[in-house]
């Protein structure tokens, strides 16, 4: 079966300093691929390659088989690839439910038109993401003063708008409170659970990563050094070094 | 030959010397404090007049060279209490609030500079022992030239040397880079900012007294040096020095050679050259590209936007009905008045929609209210088409050139696309200023009338009602079309809009053109009420009434623009009958700025939301 997301030979360097190096990775269809590594491992410029914020140095990047290489972002979001940030990224300047209005404005092709008022178009597909993250009684609320852990769940149903193939999650935790954490993760894997979508996800909690991922993919400066399942990852002693003996050391 | 190009060059440099002085305090107060000062050509110009009346007080060489550095040093400490008294309250406003503060400033101070000096040209006092000329390679140079090509580069060392090897100078350069964090390494940003504002400004004062014995004083030196000196930070690089001089020495050799073989060109040529180097190094010749900043949406995030409450809507309806209803109790002035005030919102709004919902902060939205204007008064001059055709030219005219223009001044953010987009504008005032056979340059187009059907006032009146109301409520409408949510997507959080398909500067550029369609319809409603067009309706002063009028409204409020340009334009009509209206509106905006930071929209809907709150 042909991957969903595919990366073959990926490779981004900065001047001298090659940050990700003939990485290869594929995620299945309805996985959830947890890519963990230390600080400065080259997890969130290979997020970024794979959503086109960066170009690749080298590699190809398949979507269900098709080229998307060198595509902009947009085109790769319209392709059907949904992305949250590490910072959480969401128009503070409008409610809850229009940052999602907006999101399926877009998916709709409706971004040009001037004539109908934008608060009225889609509010209750809106409404029904707002309420599979449980949001959907602050709709109205000023997405400015919400909580940070309600704007992650926003971010959420704003990637999910669009009926994406696949979810790019960068840290979702990131930020928040440990029980917070757990709550997030559940909701994710119950949401992607139910509705097919793969996810690819960097995290720096282990926790999070050993209770929710299928598979996990280990980055350490640049390269892939493990890949397997939970168990597999827990016993590899390139890991355990890696985590334990002093993080990003080099190799004797 | 080559003592003639040498004589070009040394003319050159010496005339780049006042400009350098002026531009480097531009840039150093714009890099430290952020703060686009306006004003600092009215610092320049003071320099000017208090040079004067100290030469003509402390006598000899020493007395006049004391007296050009008293000059600086006064105009410093003038420039202290301006920064304390009228920016520090503001400084915590959104982001280039401040320099409609700077544009009260200008006002004032041109006032005052009337009352002190009255309004005759001051003739600069010669330089005791630098009278004459002195011949090199057979060419004559002024000895003033020479004196002045020794002094700038000894001020541009003390500067350097200021900036570079002090502490004073580490400070500067770390808040140019990062406030904050000098800020919380336990500098006192509020006096750093102080101490910049006066050196600043004390640099454009001893510009403006050095350049005395060439230029002399007068009321005009404030707008007249405002556009080199912005050029010259714009293609130096802002907030570099090396850029500021080396800026100051091109434009001043480019405008020396252009008067001697093109003198009806001059003005074009340099902001060709402005144009030219913003396109292939668009931060200029030695500066570095713009750190991110929210660009004028620092502060409190903007509410989402309500929809007009059924009260509001009869408020409006009435309103506009009374308006409607005018001719039937206002006299033909009212109603002349009426269509300025109309005209002028119309033109507020346009520019309003680009700042408040693209947030894309344009210097230079009167080429397309100015270019309107013109399009339809060339169109009508030349060819003698029928008003109706020519006035439809007006919008497309604007329109095309917003194209153009948007394509180009897109590729950049923040201060420096506003700074392009004035490039432009400046371009096209100067086409229209100086190729006087097509555009009648300062004599303007006169005897644009409307057609016969139009001509009666009350007429004229209901078309440009229709137009500029049914202009404004379609702008309203937009923003609150999928359209304007995308836009305003796209400036809220470009990352999150650019990864759910929005493509946003392809949004932007389409709004830029609305906008300038917008203008450029106002231009045209304008042209045939007033039967003729300057060119100083493509001014950088028309530019700024724009923005001054947005900010004092409101940028982060729907209503913004048109409140604002309402509020200005009657306040003006009542003003300008007074002498000293300059300083009334000056201090009136300031007063503005200072207590209702948000704007007068902004400021009254906090009140009212807060007295709702209250009751609740």
């Amino acid at each position: 079966m042909t991957p969903v997301l595919e990366a073959v030979g990926l490779t981004k360097a900065f001047g001298g300093l090659v940050a990700v190096d003939n990485v290869s990775l594929a995620v299945r269809a309805g996985e959830f691929l947890a890519l963990i590594g230390p600080n400065g491992a080259g997890k969130s410029t290979c997020f970024n390659m794979l959503m086109g914020q960066l170009k690749p140095t080298q590699g190809r990047i398949r979507l269900s088989g098709e080229d998307i290489t060198n595509l902009a972002p947009r085109q790769i979001w319209a392709k059907g690839v949904g992305r949250t940030f590490q910072i959480t990224a969401t128009y503070p300047s409008m409610t809850v439910i229009e940052n999602v209005q907006t999101a399926l404005l877009s998916h709709y092709k409706r971004l040009l038109a001037v004539v109908p008022y934008a608060h009225y178009l889609y509010r209750d597909e809106a409404m029904a993401l707002l309420e599979m993250v449980s949001l959907a009684e602050q709709a109205d609320r000023h997405c400015a003063v919400l909580a940070y852990g309600d704007l992650k769940r926003l971010e959420l149903a704003i990637a999910l708008a669009h009926e994406p193939k696949i979810l790019l999650m960068d840290e979702p935790t990131a930020g928040m409170a440990p029980s917070e954490r757990v709550d997030l993760m559940r909701l994710t894997a119950d949401i992607v659970a139910s509705r097919g979508v793969s996810v690819l996800f960097t995290e720096h909690d282990m926790d999070v990563v050993f209770s929710h991922a299928q598979r996990l993919m280990v980055l350490n400066r640049g390269q892939l050094i493990a890949e397997g399942s939970v168990e597999d990852i827990r016993q590899n002693a390139l890991v355990q070094e890696v985590y334990l003996g002093g993080g990003a050391t080099f190799k004797e | 030959m080559s003592g003639f190009l040498l004589a070009q060059v040394l003319t050159g440099l010496a005339n780049a010397g006042a400009l350098f002085m002026v531009a480097s305090g531009l840039s150093l107060i714009f890099g430290v404090t952020r703060i686009v000062n306006l004003a600092h050509g009215s610092f320049y110009m003071i320099g000017a007049y208090i040079g004067y009346s100290l030469i003509q007080v402390l006598p000899g060489i020493v007395g006049f060279w004391l007296a050009i550095l008293l000059a600086g040093i006064v105009v410093g400490l003038v420039g202290l209490l301006v920064e304390l008294i009228v920016l520090r309250p503001v400084y915590k406003a959104p982001e280039l609030f401040q320099l409609v503060a700077t544009f009260g400033v200008i006002l004032v101070f041109q006032d005052l500079t009337l009352m002190i000096w009255g309004p005759e040209d001051l003739l600069g006092p010669r330089a005791p022992g630098l009278r004459g000329v002195i011949f090199i390679l057979g060419e004559p140079i002024p000895k003033y030239d020479i004196a002045l090509l020794i002094i700038t580069p000894i001020v541009a060392f003390l500067l350097w040397y200021l900036i570079s090897r002090t502490r004073v100078g580490i400070l500067v350069r770390a808040a140019t880079q990062d406030r904050e964090m000098v800020g919380a390494l336990g500098v006192n940003q509020a006096w750093l900012f102080s101490g910049v504002f006066a050196l600043g400004t004390a640099l454009a004062g001893l510009g403006g007294a050095l350049q005395l014995p060439k230029g002399g004083a007068d009321l005009l030196m404030d707008f007249n040096i405002l556009t080199s000196v912005f050029v010259v930070v714009v293609i130096g690089g802002m907030g570099s020095l090396p850029g500021a001089y080396l800026a100051a020495v091109i434009i001043s050799v480019v405008n020396v050679f252009g008067v001697t073989f093109l003198p009806q060109s001059t003005l074009v040529m340099i902001f060709v050259v402005m144009v030219l180097v913003l396109m292939i190094r668009p931060y200029g010749l030695l500066g570095r590209e713009e750190g991110a900043g929210e660009h004028g949406q620092v502060g409190e995030p903007e509410l989402p936007f309500r929809p007009a409450t059924p009260k509001t809507k009869i408020w409006v309806t009435l309103g506009l009905i009374l308006l409607a209803m005018l001719p039937l109790y206002g006299s033909n002035f009212t109603q002349i008045l009426a269509i300025d005030i109309l005209v002028f919102c119309l033109f507020a709004a346009s520019l309003h929609f680009l700042l408040g919902i693209c947030g894309l902060v344009s210097f230079g939205h009167a080429a397309y209210f100015g270019g309107g204007a013109y399009a339809a008064a060339l169109l009508l001059t030349h060819t003698g088409a029928p008003m109706e055709i020519a006035f439809i030219l007006a919008p497309i005219g604007a329109a095309l050139a917003a194209l153009v223009v948007g394509l180009i001044c897109l590729r950049l953010t923040g201060v420096y696309f506003a700074m392009l987009t004035l490039a432009f504008s400046q371009l096209l005032w100067s086409l229209v200023f100086q190729w006087g056979e097509v555009t009648g340059g300062d004599d303007g187009l006169v005897n644009i009338w409307p057609a016969e059907w139009l001509k009666p006032t009350e007429i004229y009146f209901y078309f440009a009602f229709i137009l500029c109301v049914g202009g404004i409520l379609f702008l309203r409408h937009v923003a609150h079309s999928p359209f304007g949510y995308a836009l305003r997507g796209a400036r809220d959080n470009e990352v999150r809009a650019e990864s759910t398909g929005i493509h946003a500067q392809r949004l932007r550029w389409l709004a830029f053109i609305l906008a300038g369609t917008m203008a450029g319809l106002a231009g045209g409603l304008f042209v045939f009420s007033k039967g003729s067009v300057f060119p100083n309706e493509l001014e950088i002063a028309r530019s700024f009434d724009a923005l001054i009028v947005v900010f004092l409204g409101g940028v982060k409020t729907l209503t913004g623009g048109v409140v604002g340009g309402a509020f200005f334009k009657g306040v003006e009509e009542i003003l300008t009958r007074f002498e000293y209206w300059r300083l009334a509106f000056g201090c009136l905006i300031i007063i503005v700025v200072i207590f209702a930071p948000q704007g007068i929209v902004g400021t009254l809907r906090k009140v009212y939301d807060d007295r709702v709150r209250h009751r609740a």
